[in-house]
C-alpha cells in the first residue's frame, strides 16, 4: 500500500486528518459553553400571595384544565441549562416533592421516572400539575413556589425520566443512590395516558 | 505627600490597633487563648525571619562593598583560591548551621502550638451546630434536654471564659470557619463532620468569615461571634427559646398572615407559627441580630425591605427569589419581621 501513496501524500493526509479532528473536537466543546450559563436578574413574576389555587371540579385527568395557560415559552424554562436543572433537583428536596414521589421512583405519589404521565408529560402540562394541584393529593403550589422555580422543577422532573437533553441533566450525587444518575438514564418514551386512566 | 512623609504615617495606622477599619477581625489582638498561641507562633515566625532577612541583606551589602574591582588591564584570575575563600566556606557553613537551628525552633514552636490547641480544657462547654450554606451559616445550639435546643443564623453568642465546641457540617460545597479573633480556620467538608474548639476571655463583637472559595458569594458569607458574659449570655439563649409572639399590630398581623400564605414559609422557620422549613435562616429572632444576608447589610428595616424585594440585586445567586409584594404588603412583612425581637 506504500506504493500508492507516496509518504509525502500519506503524511498530509494524516496532518489534514488531524486538523480536521481538532475542528471537530473544538465545535464539540464549544456546544458545551452555555451549558451552565446562569441568569442573575430573572424576570420576576408578579403573584399574588393571596391567589386561591383554581377550583379543581373541572378538572380532568388527561384533558387540559383551566390551569394550562402559562406556556415554557413565556415562562424562562430551559431545560438545556444544567444550572436551571440543578436548581430544580434541589427544591425537589427543599419543596418536600420527595416527601411524596421518594427519589422518583414513586411512594404516595405517583412514580416519576416511569413512562406513564396521567396530566401529560409536556412542561406546560407539568407546570400546571404543580402550581394547581391534581386530584387524589397532588397539592397546588400556585403563590407558594416563585414560578421561575416551578420552571426548574418542570425541567428536572422531566430529566427524572430521561426527557431532556443528557448534557445537561444532573450527574452522581454526593451521595449514595439507589438509581443511576439522570444524565444516564435511557429516556422513557412517554405514554400520556387519556381521561379514562385516572388513578 | 513625600514618600518619606507616607512611610512613618503608615507604619503608624498598621502599628496602631484604633486604625484598622475591623478591630474585631484580628489575629494579632487574640481575645482567646487559642488566637493567642497562634499570634505567638506567628510572632516567632516573624521574629526569626525579619532576623534572617536583615542578616542576609547585610551579608550581600558586605559583598557587594568588598569586591574586588577588576580594570581592562587586570589579568585573569586564573590562581588556585587562596586561604581567604577557604574561611569564606566556614562561614557558609555556620549561616547554615544557624538556619538549620532557626528551622528546628520554628518546627518546634509550631508542634508545641499544636498541643496547646489540642489542649483547651473543655469542661462545661457550650456545643454549637454550625452548618455552611450558600451562602450564609445555620447554627443550632445543643442541649441535652431537645425542648431547649434552638436555631439561629450568622450569628453565635458565646459567653465569656466558658469553652465552646463548634461541630461543623457543609450542605453544599467546602466552606471554612475562620474568626481569626478567636481561632484558627477550620474546614467543612460536605459528608463529613469537623471539630474546632475555642473560648473567648474578653467581651466583644469578633467578624467570621468564610474562608474557603465556597462561589459567587463567598466574600459576603461573614458571621458575627458576640462573646458576653455569662448572665447575659443564659438571657440571650433563654430568649432564643421562646417562640415568636404574636404581633398585637394590626399591619405586622396582616405582615404574619402574608409570610404564611406565600412563598416565606416553604424555606424559613418561625417558632410559634406553622413556618418550620429548614432550607433558609431561622427567622424566630431575626430582628435581634445585628446583620442580614450574612453579614451583607445592616439589619434595619429599610434594608430588609429591599433584601425581601431583590434579594438578587443585592447577592446574585443567592438563593432567596425575588418578590414581587405590593409595597403596602412589603411592609406589613417588614413590619412583622420587626416583632420578631
Amino acid at each position: 500500500m506504500s506504493s500508492r501513496f507516496p509518504s509525502r501524500a500519506r503524511h498530509r493526509l494524516r496532518a489534514h486528518g488531524a486538523a480536521w479532528l481538532c475542528v471537530a473536537l473544538a465545535l464539540v466543546f464549544a456546544a458545551g459553553c452555555e451549558r451552565e450559563t446562569r441568569r442573575f436578574d430573572p424576570k420576576p413574576v408578579p403573584s399574588d400571595l393571596r391567589t386561591q389555587p383554581q377550583s379543581l371540579p373541572d378538572l380532568q385527568p388527561g384533558q387540559p384544565g383551566p390551569g394550562m395557560r402559562e406556556t415554557a415559552s413565556a415562562g424562562r424554562y430551559d431545560e438545556k441549562s444544567a444550572y436551571e436543572v440543578a436548581q430544580g433537583k434541589m427544591l425537589f428536596r427543599w419543596y418536600n416533592c420527595s416527601g411524596c414521589h421518594a427519589q422518583g421512583g414513586g411512594n404516595m405519589g405517583p412514580a416519576l421516572m416511569d413512562t406513564s404521565w396521567i396530566y401529560g408529560s409536556d412542561p406546560d402540562s407539568v407546570f400546571s400539575t404543580i402550581m394547581d394541584g391534581r386530584p387524589r393529593g397532588m397539592p397546588s403550589f400556585r403563590g407558594r413556589i416563585p414560578e421561575a422555580q416551578v420552571w426548574e422543577l418542570v425541567a428536572y422532573v422531566r430529566s427524572m425520566s430521561g426527557l431532556i437533553p443528557n448534557e445537561a441533566a444532573p450527574n452522581r450525587d454526593e451521595g449514595l443512590g439507589g438509581a443511576p444518575p439522570e444524565s444516564m438514564r435511557k429516556p422513557q418514551p412517554p405514554k400520556d395516558s387519556d381521561a379514562k386512566v385516572g388513578g | 505627600m513625600k514618600a518619606h512623609a507616607i512611610a512613618p504615617a503608615l507604619l503608624a495606622a498598621l502599628a496602631s490597633p484604633a486604625a484598622w477599619p475591623q478591630a474585631a477581625h484580628d489575629a494579632l489582638q487574640p481575645a482567646g487563648p487559642q488566637a493567642a498561641h497562634i499570634a505567638s507562633l506567628w510572632w516567632l515566625a516573624v521574629a526569626i525571619c525579619a532576623v534572617v532577612f536583615v542578616a542576609i541583606l547585610a551579608a550581600l551589602a558586605w559583598a557587594l562593598w568588598r569586591a574586588p574591582r577588576a580594570q581592562a588591564s587586570t589579568p585573569p584570575e586564573i590562581s588556585p583560591p587562596p586561604a581567604a575563600e577557604r574561611r569564606h566556606a566556614r562561614g557558609v557553613a555556620i549561616a547554615l548551621g544557624v538556619c538549620i537551628v532557626l528551622l528546628v525552633v520554628i518546627l518546634v514552636g509550631s508542634i508545641s502550638t499544636d498541643r496547646a490547641l489540642a489542649s483547651l480544657p473543655l469542661q462545661d462547654a457550650v456545643h454549637i451546630d454550625l452548618t455552611g450554606h450558600q451562602w450564609w451559616w445555620e447554627a443550632t445550639y445543643d442541649d441535652p434536654q431537645p425542648d431547649r435546643i434552638f436555631h439561629t443564623a450568622n450569628e453565635l453568642h458565646v459567653p465569656v471564659g466558658r469553652p465552646v465546641i463548634v461541630t461543623l457540617h457543609s450542605d453544599d460545597v467546602i466552606h471554612s470557619f475562620w474568626v481569626p479573633s478567636l481561632d484558627g480556620k477550620k474546614d467543612l467538608i460536605p459528608g463529613r463532620t469537623a471539630q474546632i474548639e475555642f473560648r473567648a476571655d474578653r467581651p466583644g463583637d469578633y467578624r467570621g468569615q468564610c474562608a474557603e472559595y465556597c462561589g459567587l458569594q463567598h466574600a459576603f458569607m461573614a458571621l458575627d461571634v458576640i462573646a458576653m458574659p455569662p448572665g447575659e449570655y443564659a438571657a440571650w439563649a433563654e430568649a432564643q427559646r421562646r417562640p415568636a409572639a404574636d404581633p398585637a399590630d394590626p399591619q405586622a398581623r396582616r405582615g404574619r398572615d402574608l409570610f404564611l400564605s406565600g412563598t416565606c414559609m416553604m424555606c424559613h422557620a418561625i417558632l410559634g407559627t406553622t413556618a418550620s422549613a429548614r432550607s433558609a435562616p431561622d427567622l424566630t429572632h431575626v430582628a435581634s441580630r445585628a446583620r442580614i444576608a450574612a453579614g451583607r447589610l445592616a439589619n434595619t428595616p429599610e434594608n430588609l425591605a429591599a433584601w425581601i424585594h431583590d434579594p438578587q440585586a443585592i447577592k446574585p445567586g443567592a438563593n432567596m427569589p425575588a418578590n414581587l409584594l405590593a409595597p403596602d404588603d412589603l411592609h406589613a412583612v417588614v413590619a412583622y419581621l420587626e416583632t420578631l425581637r
